[in-house]
């Protein structure tokens, strides 16, 4: 690890017109550290994520990257063809909804091998071979390659999806909800997959969620949203088990013990 | 002029009025300064409908002029309903000579064929394209593609190569053949057979595309790249037939497939008809074609 962090975040804010999308933020994400964002719905948390994965400009605020040369960047004033780049070649994006990341109508393999061909791969063997290799990696059947994720169940597409985004070796991926929508069991198993991914490959992550079983499970550090503020941020376990935020003590205190 | 010398009414030359004329002009001289890029022009209304070639019909309308002679192919063909009735157009409202011989044309307007004979410099090559934007079925957002075009992202034209092979064990794609131009745009060649392609590449002959419905030009002027898309372990290869031109014995040409009998009896033939005609005249004939002695007339361009 070095001793520099990968994105640093400052005074980041977001408003539609007059109402706040989220109000000066401000962190660090350090290489191969897993940050999650916590909150109820409306509290501003993907909103944020979009900020910083450039899908929106912010009102105002900073946020600098540091590209694999070493050099920082800053996101927002980096040209769209820069931006889009970076965002298929050393980021992620995993939706919550995976019918958003994925082409629905082309076949598996092919998912898992555009950004490698967007980026210039012109053999089909090697693309073909990286694909069955990563399929495999998300527990996909390699049989399963040629058919397109219409056929493919939930918890199967979101596993594509993760897939696809992993293939060029990303540094930092973006989750929004990735358990979202998914049964228990599939959500156990995925959340078991992206833990091992994670440490693997070394990935940072930023993991919006609202369900705290999967902040506890995948992220070292977390922040806490709630109207467009961050009303408490460390380490994981210190905040789920200490929290001291009047809203962080209803939100643990919410969670239905079984 | 009196209205009762004539008693139809009468157009402009070549039926486009001259502002909409200049219009056109300008977006082709565009499209020809940056080859391959889908120029947006205000297509106007024809008196054909879209899908018969209006997009073609105005750039030749705004190219011609009274010295051009002008031939038209519908599938290589200079005898079927489009071609006929396009080239009694321009007779009409630019009279203008017209020509089945792709030699002595100076304009010709194409429906998805490139002559077999090779075309020489000073030759227009205008062909009719239902749709521009070889992106359309992968993503069908126009602010997106354009964007792509833009910012030369073109990963995507390649996945669908891949679909194909992945489904069919090669790329199967055989018309509307996916080009890079000048190695830049990436450009839909019309849904001419990829058969075609090649001859694209360094044309002597300026091609220009027109698209009514959907509003573009675009032009590829002569000795430009023009190359087609392909995987290094998958190369661009174009269609080969296995036997000669049932008429005319012609080798290494593009045949069309004539249904003779409801016996399941059928052969393949010359797809470009004035190539055919002109083998069959120079005393070439495949295994079907009738006795010398019968062999009708050159036909004359129709009325």
């Amino acid at each position: 690890m070095t001793d520099e962090p990968l994105l640093r975040v400052s005074a980041l804010s977001k408003f539609y017109g007059s109402r706040v999308g989220c109000e000066n933020v401000t962190f660090d994400l350090w290489p191969g550290e897993v940050l999650a964002v916590v909150g109820e719905s409306g509290s501003g948390k993907t909103t944020l994520l979009n900020c910083l994965s450039t899908r929106l400009l912010p009102s105002s605020g900073t946020a600098s990257y540091r590209m694999r040369d070493g050099q920082w960047r800053e996101l927002y004033r980096m040209s769209e063809a820069e931006r889009r780049f970076l965002m298929r070649t050393d980021w992620g994006f995993v939706h919550q909804n995976p019918a958003d990341g994925l082409r629905m109508t082309v076949s598996a393999g092919a998912n898992v091998g555009e950004r490698l061909m967007a980026v210039g791969d012109r053999h089909y063997g090697r693309i073909r071979a990286t694909a069955v290799d990563w399929l495999s990696r998300v527990e996909i059947d390699e049989d399963r390659i040629d058919d397109e994720p219409r056929a493919f169940s939930g918890g199967m597409r979101q596993r594509l999806q993760i897939a696809r985004n992993l293939v060029t070796g990303p540094r930092l991926v973006f989750m929004d909800e990735p358990t979202g929508g998914l049964d228990v069991s599939v959500q156990a198993r995925l959340l078991d997959l992206l833990r091992g991914l994670v440490t693997d490959l070394g990935l940072a992550a930023i993991v919006v969620t609202h369900d705290l079983a999967v902040a506890r499970l995948l992220s070292q550090r977390m922040m806490v949203m709630k109207d467009g503020h961050v009303v408490e941020s460390g380490l994981t376990d210190r905040v789920l088990d200490d929290p001291r935020a009047p809203y962080t003590q209803l939100l643990v205190s919410s969670i239905l013990q079984v | 002029m009196n209205a009762q010398s004539t008693d139809i009414a009468t157009y402009n030359f070549a039926y486009l009025d001259e502002q909409t004329k200049r219009m056109i002009r300008r977006a082709i001289l565009k499209g020809i300064a940056i080859p391959g890029y889908q120029v947006p022009f205000a297509s106007r209304e024809m008196p054909m409908p879209y899908g018969w070639g209006t997009g073609g019909v105005q750039v030749t309308a705004s190219i011609i002029g009274p010295d051009d002679v002008l031939k038209v192919i519908d599938q290589g063909a200079d005898d079927t309903t489009n071609a006929v009735s396009i080239r009694a157009f321009f007779k009409k409202v630019a009279k203008v000579d017209v020509t089945t011989e792709t030699a002595k044309a100076t304009i010709m307007q194409t429906r998805h064929r490139i002559p077999e004979q090779p075309l020489t410099a000073g030759q227009v090559l205008v062909f009719q394209v239902p749709i521009p934007e070889p992106l359309r079925f992968l993503e069908p957002r126009e602010t997106e593609t354009r964007k792509m075009h833009a910012l030369e992202e073109y990963g995507l034209m390649h996945v669908k190569l891949y679909e194909d092979i992945a489904k069919h064990g090669r790329i199967a794609t055989t018309y509307a053949y996916p080009v890079k131009v000048e190695g830049r745009y990436v450009m839909d060649p019309s849904p001419t057979p990829k058969f075609d392609n090649p001859k694209m590449h360094r044309s002597p002959a300026l091609q220009l595309f027109g698209a009514g419905r959907e509003k573009r030009i675009y032009a590829v002027p002569p000795f430009t790249d023009v190359v087609s898309l392909d995987f290094e372990d998958h190369p661009f290869e174009v269609q080969t037939f296995d036997q000669p031109c049932a008429l005319c014995g012609a080798e290494n040409v593009y045949l069309d497939e004539v249904i003779l009998d409801d016996h399941g009896g059928h052969m393949f033939v010359c797809s470009d008809t004035d190539h055919c005609e002109k083998r069959r005249a120079d005393g070439h004939h495949g295994h079907l074609a009738p006795e010398a002695h019968l062999v009708p007339e050159k036909t004359e361009p129709a009325e």
